[in-house]
């Protein structure tokens, strides 16, 4: 209680400097919540695959097309249990700015091997019913104003021409970390209308999504589908879910390496500040530790109260800082949806804030606790007399 | 003063040098004398004699070069820093010239902080605080903190901190160095009810001619060496 009150008033001895400490930390704890959140970002799509689908794609490049009969080869293979295929539509809602994921796809496939995106019944048989119909996510929807039966026209940008939908579902994530932005369609919408308009075009898809049993099985049949169309004129290269999302952010990895060493050097940084407050004020004290060391106070009672002074101040802006983390966060989500789908403050996130206040409280503390204990009582009282 | 009271403090041939760069600064020369139970005792000396020093040794904050100093039997030169913490937390008494209490706790806080390291309750924390208080006359500002008091008040505060574990010896670094005439003489008439009353014994260092009237025995200190005994007749 008494250490406690000791503390706690000594923390706002000085308010205007242990205000602008517990600004600096909260700001600091803020931006390194964000920042981790940002990366956090990056991996959502990697987060939110499945070690129990693969992509088969052209060996070449994404940009290339595999030929639609490949289809019933691949499910010839042991380990197998369903083949999806999809096309990357990349569709234009009125402006470029209004970006969001498009895909034609197997409809039926892609709805069960894609669990984590819940769609109801009644919507999901709607949308098999149509021919024109489209899926798309909560967060897409609610920013066009989207509800269900609208029609809405998509321009494409790789498949030219104004392309109708229906909206027939509308889905929800089963995760935090599922993306609530995309937008699917029937491929064979896509494909009879290339039939008539580009036939050369026609009867090819961007990747197969390929369902395997286990996890296990995923290495193995792997390469076994590659083996299939090795020396074709369409080779193929099989890959988890995981790895192909990770070969897109591995073009951006510098990026993300950055943004977590900033991240790092923002609480250094504040440590540096917090560290020159406590050096500040226990130099000011020293004289009233040598009086309570004089009164038979030990090491550890002045310790404590130096180190507790210090985590007050770190507690504080660091409660601050978490708190605003989720606002901010949500903010920029929403202004960033584009390009961050998913952007949420992770459990972790939260305990690495609580761990790096913490360090912060603790590393400050170190060297004033330290002078202040070695001190001896008559110089330091000599300081006062 | 009869001369069978039994010997509260003893000191034998004590030095104590300080180093400044390579340069040792010889403080205190072979340093002998006793100190009877419920003494009041006043060294004097020009400024940089040693007084400071010779105080801060016999209530163990500071470490003698050679000799011995006995209080109450215990020998304090063998303690360890921490055994010396514990020994001066049940048998000293700090009163100090600029009072040094803690700004953020309130008069009665301060009295009652060295009783944190006993073993006393709550219950017996509060009491024993409100007694000492109530002993330095003080009990209607128990809950003001020391910026709210004047010296004279925040030195009574301390005298109460000081007495309130009941420690073997009280001692006193120029406990009216920062007073004006009343508030000194305050709080010199309260260490000696202290003296004559409960029996404490006090060693006070002072310049203060007044303030060394009030005790018994005066030691002067000398360039390190203790060199006269002179007993005060009469107060001032
Ligand atoms: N920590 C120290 N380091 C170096 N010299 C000191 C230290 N403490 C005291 N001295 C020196 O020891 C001498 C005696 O000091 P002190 O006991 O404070 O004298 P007094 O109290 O009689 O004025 C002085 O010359 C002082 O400068
Ligand atoms: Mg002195």
């Amino acid at each position: 209680m008494f250490a406690l009150k000791i503390l706690f008033k000594n923390a706002f001895r000085h308010k205007l400097r242990t205000t602008l400490t517990v600004l600096g930390i909260t700001i600091a704890i803020l931006a390194f919540g964000m920042l981790r959140t940002v990366v956090g970002a990056w991996y959502a799509g990697v987060e939110a695959s499945s070690a129990t689908r693969l992509i088969t794609r052209n060996a070449v490049s994404l940009v290339f097309f595999l030929p639609i009969a490949y289809k019933e080869q691949i499910r010839q293979v042991p380990g197998v249990t369903a083949v999806g295929y999809s096309d990357w539509f990349g569709g234009v809602y009125i402006d470029e700015k209004n970006f969001f994921p498009s895909f034609a796809t197997e409809a039926r496939t892609a709805m069960e091997m894609f669990p984590e995106f819940l769609v109801p019944d009644d919507q999901k048989k709607a949308f098999f019913r149509e021919r024109k119909g489209a899926v798309v996510g909560r967060k897409t929807a609610e920013r066009f104003g989207w509800k269900l039966g609208d029609t809405v026209t998509l321009k494409g940008t790789i498949f030219p021409g104004n392309w109708d939908f229906v909206i027939r579902g509308i889905y929800r994530g089963a995760q935090k970390s599922t993306d609530e932005t995309q937008f699917f369609f029937h491929w064979d919408y896509l494909n009879e209308s290339l039939k008539k308009t580009a036939p050369n075009r026609a009867d090819r898809v961007g990747w197969f999504l390929v369902g395997v049993k286990s996890p296990d099985a995923a290495a193995d049949v792997s390469v076994a589908i590659d083996r299939l169309f090795k020396n074709s004129l369409a080779e193929t290269v099989t890959e988890t879910e995981k790895a192909f999302q990770l070969s897109f952010i591995s073009m951006t990895e510098a990026i993300v390496v950055v943004i977590r060493l900033v991240s790092y050097i923002v609480i250094v940084i504040i440590m540096a500040v917090m560290a020159n407050t406590m050096a500040m004020t226990v130099r000011e004290r020293i004289g009233e530790y040598a009086v309570m060391k004089t009164l038979g106070f030990g090491a550890w009672h002045i310790g404590g109260l130096i180190f507790g002074e210090s985590l007050v101040i770190a507690a504080i802006g660091s409660a601050f800082g978490i708190g605003l983390t989720f606002p901010a966060a949500k903010a920029f989500g929403d202004s960033l949806s584009q390009y961050f789908p998913v952007f949420n403050v992770a459990r972790s996130t939260i305990y690495m804030d609580m761990a790096a206040g913490l360090a912060v409280a603790v590393v400050a503390a170190l060297f004033p606790v330290w002078r202040a204990v070695r001190i001896r009582i008559a110089d330091g009282l000599r300081r006062i007399g | 003063m009869a001369d069978n009271r039994p010997i509260i403090v003893e000191i034998r041939n004590v030095f104590k040098s300080y180093r400044r760069g390579s340069q040792v600064v010889p403080v205190l020369d072979d340093i002998t004398f006793d100190i009877p139970e419920g003494e009041f005792l006043a060294l004097m000396g020009p400024s940089g004699s040693g007084k400071s020093t010779l105080l801060n040794l016999i209530a163990g904050i500071d470490k003698a070069d050679s000799g011995a100093i006995k209080v109450g039997g215990v020998d304090i030169t063998t303690l360890s820093e921490t055994d010396l913490a514990a020994w001066r937390a049940t048998n000293v008494g700090f009163i100090f010239q600029f009072y040094n209490l803690m700004p953020v706790l309130t008069a009665f806080e301060n009295v009652e902080l060295p009783l944190l390291l006993t073993g006393l309750s709550r219950r017996q924390r509060r009491e024993h605080a409100e007694t000492a208080l109530a002993a330095v006359n003080l009990s209607d500002r128990v809950d003001h903190y020391p910026s709210q008091l004047s010296g004279g008040q925040q030195q009574r505060v301390a005298i109460a901190r000081a007495v309130v574990t009941d420690p073997t010896i009280l001692v006193a670094d120029e406990p009216t160095g920062d007073l004006d005439r009343r508030s000194a003489e305050e709080i010199l008439d309260l260490m000696e009810r202290l003296v004559h009353e409960v029996g404490k014994t006090i060693i006070m260092v002072t310049h203060d001619p007044r303030a060394a009237g009030k005790a018994h025995i005066i030691k002067h200190l000398e360039k390190g060496v203790l060199n006269n005994h002179v007993r005060s007749q009469d107060p001032l």
